[in-house]
């Protein structure tokens, strides 16, 4: 079973024609691989069928814009997996 | 259609927000100065404007499920394809359902039919988002009303 950085990753290399091997978990998916918000609307899409969670973009996006976040927190892939493992265990619980 | 609106959906036949599915009815108008030009001779609807009235039905379906509180936008489309050509004059069937409900954005899975024959379809990605200003929102108001969108589905959430 992959891990849930592996699955991200696969999913940014196919969805956003990205080399697999230049997606890295220090990895910032706007700052380093240059994904753009739209790009990244089909990342969420693939990534909540994926794991059968809801990304939260929305709250996320505006704690970055109230300054309560910054974007490393969510969008660094190490910390984006360690969210959806989170939304994953809540699920469950 | 009222193609010089760009409002493209005549009727809304059928809403589940439940099922999360839509089904509505336009007919492409018998003259309009788009067929001068698509094409001189030959007056085909534009598969921009199929891909459109399928945005429109989804968007009716999207703000149905948000209780009117939102408002969608066409963000993506994929997988588009034209199995016939539309003509002036022909009523089509054209239907939607929702795939996915994200933060933020909704994808649906939407198609039209001419005589029970699907012609095209694809998959849309709208950003979906508050109202961004009163006026739009009395005015799709306004629209909703004549497009025939359900009284049920309440207007102030």
């Amino acid at each position: 079973m992959s891990s849930t950085f592996d699955t991200i990753a696969n999913i940014i290399a196919e969805t956003c024609d990205i080399p697999r091997d230049s997606i890295t978990p220090e990895s910032h998916a706007i700052n380093d691989l240059g994904i753009d918000s739209l790009d990244f609307l089909d990342i969420a899409f693939a990534i909540d069928k994926a794991f059968g969670i809801k990304l939260p973009l929305e709250q996320w996006t505006q704690e970055v814009n109230d300054g309560k976040a910054t974007t490393d927190q969510y969008f660094v892939l190490k910390n984006l997996s360690s969210r959806i493992d989170e939304l994953v265990a809540a699920k469950g619980a | 259609m009222r193609l010089e609106h760009f409002q493209l959906i005549d009727r809304i036949i059928d809403i589940s927000v439940s099922d999360r599915k839509i089904r509505t009815e336009a007919t492409v108008p018998s003259t309009n100065t788009i067929f001068e030009g698509h094409f001189p001779g030959f007056p085909l609807m534009p598969g921009v404007l199929l891909i459109e009235t399928m945005a429109q039905t989804s968007g009716w379906l999207v703000v149905a499920v948000n209780r009117f509180e939102r408002m969608a936008f066409l963000a993506a489309v994929k997988d588009a394809k034209f199995r016939m050509f539309v003509t002036p004059g022909q009523k089509l069937s054209v239907t939607a359902a929702l795939l996915h409900e994200g933060s933020g954005y909704a994808v649906t899975q939407a198609s039209i039919a001419l005589g029970g024959k699907s012609i095209c379809d694809a998959t849309l990605t709208l950003r979906v988002m508050d109202f961004p200003n009163h006026e739009m929102r009395l005015k799709m108001r306004e629209t909703a009303a004549r497009v025939g969108f359900p009284a049920e589905v309440p207007a102030n959430g």
